[in-house]
């Protein structure tokens, strides 16, 4: 990171404290706009939001590394959360997992050389009446077939350069 | 006396804070029935608490007396008539009349399962453990009959021990996630090295970013380990090189006993705490092979002279030079963690810190010029150790700066357990033993020194000295035998003013420093006492406000809840009740000295005539007797 | 991505104003009072009166007191807080407001799952139109002196949140682990002030009860067990979806109606649930027999019931807060046991101890997950030990 970045983070966390409020219970709530944009959430951050909210550092960390959507190392543009739980299992979530695994050709846990998929496991979606369903950043996919997961991963290939964040708005 | 570590946990997760019950409509006393027996109490109560009250025994593991609730290993739990569950005793705060049993055969079985469970993820071989036979799980298992593992137990370490601290061990193999040291380092004493990290099975107890203990902003007072249950959290133990040293016989081994030991080293050996075996423990040291044992309260007598006087120093700057900016509060700095705690935390105060070593250093380099002089004895071939009830101590020995001798100053800080580990691997029987006086040349000091061991205790012989000096008064005629109550007790802060009235001649001790006292006549002195860094934490804060803490004059912080007597090295466990009872012990020995005041220490008036001849703050004493700092902030890349 | 028709509910019948309106009416307690009339309990699993604990809320004093909406779903096999939070949230913002009024509160969060994300625009949509049109904000309907604004909070992938004191932690910026209790958060809720947390089905019904009459929701149902609910349905049966039932139905009637009667056993309550053998399938679903919070999975004859127990144990062994001992390292057990089952070498001794280890776990575990969590595992060796043992492992 460029040590302008760095000032100009900084600058963001002072900003998101300002609009959550400069108590502890602004912490989540800021620290999911840095995972937002910065894709995750580095020591550096973690230091800066302790110091601003007069909390420990470690803690910050504990926090972080509770919530399966925070994270401390940098992810992919498109963070792929396939769903393990029962319903999704039933209808097919291994070969569907087989597939993302084949076309990105990372395993699960890792994220391509080039910077833009990472594969993760997620619990329970919320959509088993229509499984297997998986989460490209905040946008839902369901009913995904094998077949598909080429064309998922086609669609946010399409939309390289595209900053992540932007494509919640674009779905929304 | 009131211990306000307890409830303060304003800054603990919520979870893990006893809570209180704000409702009008209950009542103020419930009767509560536990295992037949029945005993009222007043709302709130815990269960754990109402069956300590009749004498019920409930066994606990993460619940800690120093500590908030977090009610987490469940190995407390009761059941509760009408309850489908079992509540943990120690958690449950009672509102209502119940009905508890303590012993049914669901709270049997979940208690030895409780404990399976952690026996399968706790490594180790207690016969290789330096808890054995003083750890909390092992007690347990004991007490429950645990003869094998229901569900297994680790064949292999999982974890590397981190050995990179002076000061604190961490092997994570023998933790069983009661989280007393996250609950020690963030809401007791709010330094925040130790927190919970990830969820489920993966969790563990991590340092931030999980780096070496050596490399954050750990402060070394090691109150965590006082408060492991088990053997997951140690000291780094030097006897080894202690005893090699004392088996080398070109090498002349001295130890210096700190005050704090000897209120609690009785405790290894199985005597109530508050026996003192300061003399008893003269012998033994002789015993084990050391050539001399001196008393750091000469060292500690040396440091109110030093300290003392550059206090007096930065008044008259302030009074008389018309310095705009002095370093006002002067902060004491005997207390290593607190030194390390300010360097960290508040690097922009550490012109507030006395420049003056500890006692410990102190003597290190006293020992490795005037004493190696006095006998001629080449310093190289001087090991010097320090009996400390302190963790921070051994970091603190190894500080860079700490060789104005010429070498390290102390070679070796050795904690009360540790030595009591020596003493009992000598085959001595320490209480039995007879008594022995301190070596000379510095001989026995005086009940100032003893005190540095309390909480208040530096601050208390410092006016006690103070008053002497500059007033020409005698302490006994502002308190009755020169006990200066205001600054005793356990209250996490407490303040004393004095009034200057009249001044006296500048004593022989300070000629040269300044003309008279006059300029000091009329003034107040604002003194504060603090101990355990979260009441420090609050002191800093105040004084950064500008509020009453920054009119102060003088502040002595202690990093340990209790001050040294409560320190890292002491024995296991620790309670308010024990540190009282070291207190008392602490605070007996000092009335039964004949000479109670720094600079009425023979030994002081003969090191400043003899060596230290350019008198306190003179340049030898700044060469030998004081120091620099190291702003170290608390930002880690 | 909409395959349930929601417009048969009852939920789509009702008129949105209308049940904030007959309660701004109404006394504070005359509101609890209409609740408590209609038996309407908790929607989210646990069945706790609303009442009781609305009563609990209003007679704690002080000054900032909060009601929280816990869109925190994440128990598996369910997704009608989804449905409803897409079709109906103003029926949940409005029952929110009724609480409001009901205990005296100013300030409604709703704690909405990450995984969710995607719906926070539509909400941030709907409250701004609540807001422009009175319903929120100061003097709400022109009641003066009866402020309420909501707020959402989003979650961030923790399913122990859903537990309401996990859920108060993590509003208060903390790791989401549970606390103990009592203090209960009517009491001691968020920031220490008294907070009623309701399940967002539980909310939607408020205003439906306060639209068409305690009467109404207290007459359907059974004796103990009043009113309607949605279940959410999926596995193997021919119409996954939510569907609206009247409590009490069997699940024998239930798989009627789902199209799912060669099922050889279903899940109710989802992972925290019990597994329901063939046999049993003439139990209800009601707080008294089966208590859910509408969670069914069915499983077809074909189906490998110790698959359908690790699949569940892994999701409690990753979702365990991990501050107590008996849930931390219970559920890591049971899943080794499961392990150990698949490759048939797990003794039946073993298994029992595994078995009594579970019931440690209901009893001793400090909150709903750690105690529920054994559930599904206990039930399916229960039922299925024959299809469980003494299994050949496939060749390596």
């Amino acid at each position: 990171m460029l040590v302008s970045e760095r000032e100009q983070l900084r600058g963001n966390i002072e900003a998101w404290v300002e609009q959550y409020g400069s108590n502890r219970s602004a912490l989540i709530p800021v620290l999911e706009e840095v995972q937002r944009k910065y894709s995750h959430i580095s020591e550096y951050v973690m230091q800066v939001v302790a110091d601003i909210l007069d909390i420990h550092p470690v803690e910050v960390s504990g926090v972080v590394s509770f919530y399966s959507f925070l994270g401390r190392k940098p992810k992919g543009r498109f963070i792929i959360r396939l769903c393990r739980t029962i319903s999704c299992e039933m209808q097919g979530k291994d070969r569907v997992a087989r597939q993302l695994e084949n076309d990105l050709g990372i395993l699960f846990g890792e994220t391509t050389a080039d910077g833009n998929f990472t594969l993760e496991w997620a619990n329970c979606l919320g959509m088993c009446d229509q499984g297997p369903a998986l989460l490209v950043n905040e946008r839902i996919y369901t009913q995904v077939t094998p077949e598909t997961v080429h064309d998922i991963l086609e669609e946010c290939r399409r939309t390289f350069g595209v900053y992540a964040p932007q494509l919640t708005e674009e779905y929304a | 006396m009131s211990h306000s570590f307890k409830q303060d946990c304003s800054r603990a997760p919520t979870s893990l804070r006893v809570q209180k019950i704000n409702s009008p409509t209950l009542q103020v006393a419930v009767t509560v029935h536990i295992d037949d027996r029945e005993i009222e109490v007043p709302v709130g109560t815990t269960i754990l608490e109402a069956a300590r009250q009749v004498g019920i025994h409930i066994p606990t593991l993460c619940f800690h007396e120093d500590l908030c609730v977090a009610g987490v290993c469940r190995i407390c739990v009761v059941e509760v008539e009408g309850h489908r569950n079992l509540e943990a005793a120690c958690a449950y705060p009672i509102t209502a009349p119940i009905t508890v049993r303590t012993h049914t055969r669901k709270v049997r079985m979940a208690r030895r399962h409780i404990l399976d469970l952690m026996l399968s993820e706790h490594y180790g071989e207690c016969y290789a453990c330096f808890r054995n036979n003083n750890c909390e799980l092992q007690a347990l298992a004991q007490e429950y009959g645990v003869d094998f593992f229901r569900f297994g137990h680790p064949e292999k370490p999982r974890y590397e021990i981190d050995r990179s601290s002076h000061s604190v061990i961490r092997d994570m193999d023998k933790c069983i996630l009661c989280r007393r040291c996250v609950r020690t380092c963030i809401d007791l004493q709010e330094v925040g090295v130790l927190e919970v990290d990830k969820r489920s099975n993966q969790s563990k107890i991590i340092t931030f970013g999980d780096k070496p203990l050596g490399d954050v902003i750990c402060i070394n007072c090691g109150q965590c380990i006082n408060r492991c249950p088990t053997g997951a959290l140690r000291a780094n133990d030097p006897t080894d090189e202690v005893w090699a040293a004392i088996d080398d016989p070109s090498k002349h081994v001295v130890i210096q006993t700190a005050p704090s030991p000897r209120a609690g080293i009785g405790e290894c050996f199985g005597l109530e705490p508050g026996v003192p075996l300061t003399f008893e423990m003269n012998t033994a040291l002789k015993e084990c092979g050391f050539d001399k044992v001196f008393d750091t309260n000469f060292a500690a007598d040396l440091t109110i002279i030093e300290e003392g006087t550059e206090l007096l120093l930065r008044l008259h700057k302030a009074l008389v030079e018309q310095d705009a900016a002095p370093a006002l509060p002067q902060f004491t700095s005997c207390s290593p963690g607190w030194v390390k705690y300010l360097e960290h935390f508040y690097p922009e105060y550490i012109p507030n810190l006395s420049s003056a070593k500890s006692p410990q250093q102190m003597f290190g380099s006293v020992i490795k010029t005037y004493y190696a002089q006095l006998n001629d004895i080449d310093p190289q071939d001087i090991v010097t150790v320090a009996l400390m009830p302190c963790s921070a101590k051994k970091f603190e020995c190894n500080r860079p700066e700490m060789c104005d001798s010429g070498f390290k100053d102390i070679d070796y800080g050795l904690t009360t357990r540790e030595l009591a580990q020596m003493i009992s691997e000598a085959g001595i029987d320490l209480p039995a033993m007879p008594k022995s006086d301190f070596d000379d040349p510095f001989g026995t000091a005086t009940g100032s020194g003893v005190i540095f061991g309390a909480t208040g205790g530096v601050m208390e012989a410092a006016l006690r000295s103070v008053i002497e000096l500059v007033c020409g008064i005698k302490v006994e005629d502002l308190f009755e035998h020169a006990d200066i109550i205001p600054v005793r007790g356990f209250e996490g802060i407490r303040f004393m003013e004095l009034p200057i009235k009249k001044t006296g001649p500048v004593p022989e001790l300070l000629a040269g420093l300044v003309d008279d006292w006059t300029w000091l006549e009329g003034a107040t002195l604002k003194v504060a006492v603090a101990h355990g860094t979260a009441n420090a934490k609050k002191v800093m804060d105040d004084i950064k406000a500008g509020g009453r803490c920054s009119e102060c004059h003088f502040i002595e912080f202690m990093a340990c809840p209790g001050g040294c007597l409560g320190g890292g090295g002491q024995p296991i466990p620790t309670s308010p009740a024990i540190r009282e009872a070291r207190a008392k012990a602490i605070y007996a020995e000092d009335a039964a000295y004949e000479i109670r005041k720094s600079h009425e220490n023979p030994a002081i008036t003969k090191i400043y005539g003899e060596f230290l001849t350019d008198g306190p703050g003179g340049l030898l004493s700044h060469k030998l007797l004081h120091t620099q700092y190291t702003p170290r902030g608390k930002y880690i890349v | 991505m909409k395959t349930t028709d929601t417009s048969k509910m009852t939920f789509a019948q009702v008129e949105s104003q209308r049940g904030l309106e007959s309660a701004l009416k109404m006394q504070p307690d005359e509101v609890r009072r209409t609740i408590a009339d209609s038996g309407l309990k908790g929607r989210g699993g646990a069945g706790f009166p609303t009442s009781t604990k609305w009563n609990f809320a209003a007679e704690t004093v002080g000054d900032l007191k909060y009601v929280v909406c816990n869109a925190d779903e994440g128990e598996p096999g369910t997704f009608k807080d989804r449905v409803i939070l897409t079709d109906f949230s103003d029926l949940v913002f409005e029952g929110m407001t009724i609480g409001g009024h009901a205990i005296g509160a100013s300030k409604g969060i709703v704690y909405l799952r990450g995984e969710y994300t995607y719906l926070r625009q539509l909400l941030e949509g709907k409250l701004e139109e609540r807001r422009r049109t009175g319903l929120l904000g100061k003097n709400v309907l022109g009641t003066s002196g009866f402020d309420f604004d909501i707020e959402i909070r989003m979650g961030a992938g923790a399913y122990v949140c859903g537990e309401e004191t996990a859920l108060i932690e993590s509003l208060e910026g903390q790791r989401g682990e549970p606390r103990n209790r009592p203090p209960f958060p009517v009491n001691t809720g968020f920031m220490g002030r008294p907070t009623i947390v309701n399940n967002v089905e539980t909310f939607a019904w408020v205003t439906c009860i306060l639209v068409k009459g305690s009467k109404w929701f207290e007459k359907i149902g059974t004796e103990t067990s009043h009113g309607l609910k949605l279940f959410s349905v999926s596995g193997d049966c021919r119409a996954s979806g939510v569907f609206e039932f009247p409590l009490g139905i069997t699940i024998k009637e239930l798989l009627k109606k789902v199209g799912g009667e060669n099922a050889k056993a279903v899940q109710v309550g989802g992972a925290a649930g019990h597994c329901v053998p063939a046999s049993e399938f003439g139990r209800a679903i009601a707080f008294e027999d089966l208590s859910t919070g509408g969670s069914i999975i069915v499983f077809g004859p074909g189906r490998d019931m110790l698959h359908v127990a690790q699949n569940f144990m892994e999701f409690f062994k990753d979702e365990s807060c991990g501050q107590c001992t008996p849930c931390r390292e219970g559920n890591a057990r049971l899943l080794e046991g499961i392990e150990m089952l698949e490759q048939g070498n797990c003794s039946m001794k073993y298994l029992r101890d595994l078995c009594r280890l579970g019931e440690t776990m209901q009893l001793a575990s400090k909150c709903g997950l750690g105690q529920s969590s054994p559930n599904a595992f206990l039930s399916i060796v229960e039922h299925f030990k024959d299809e469980i043992m003494g299994r050949i492992p496939a060749a390596c």
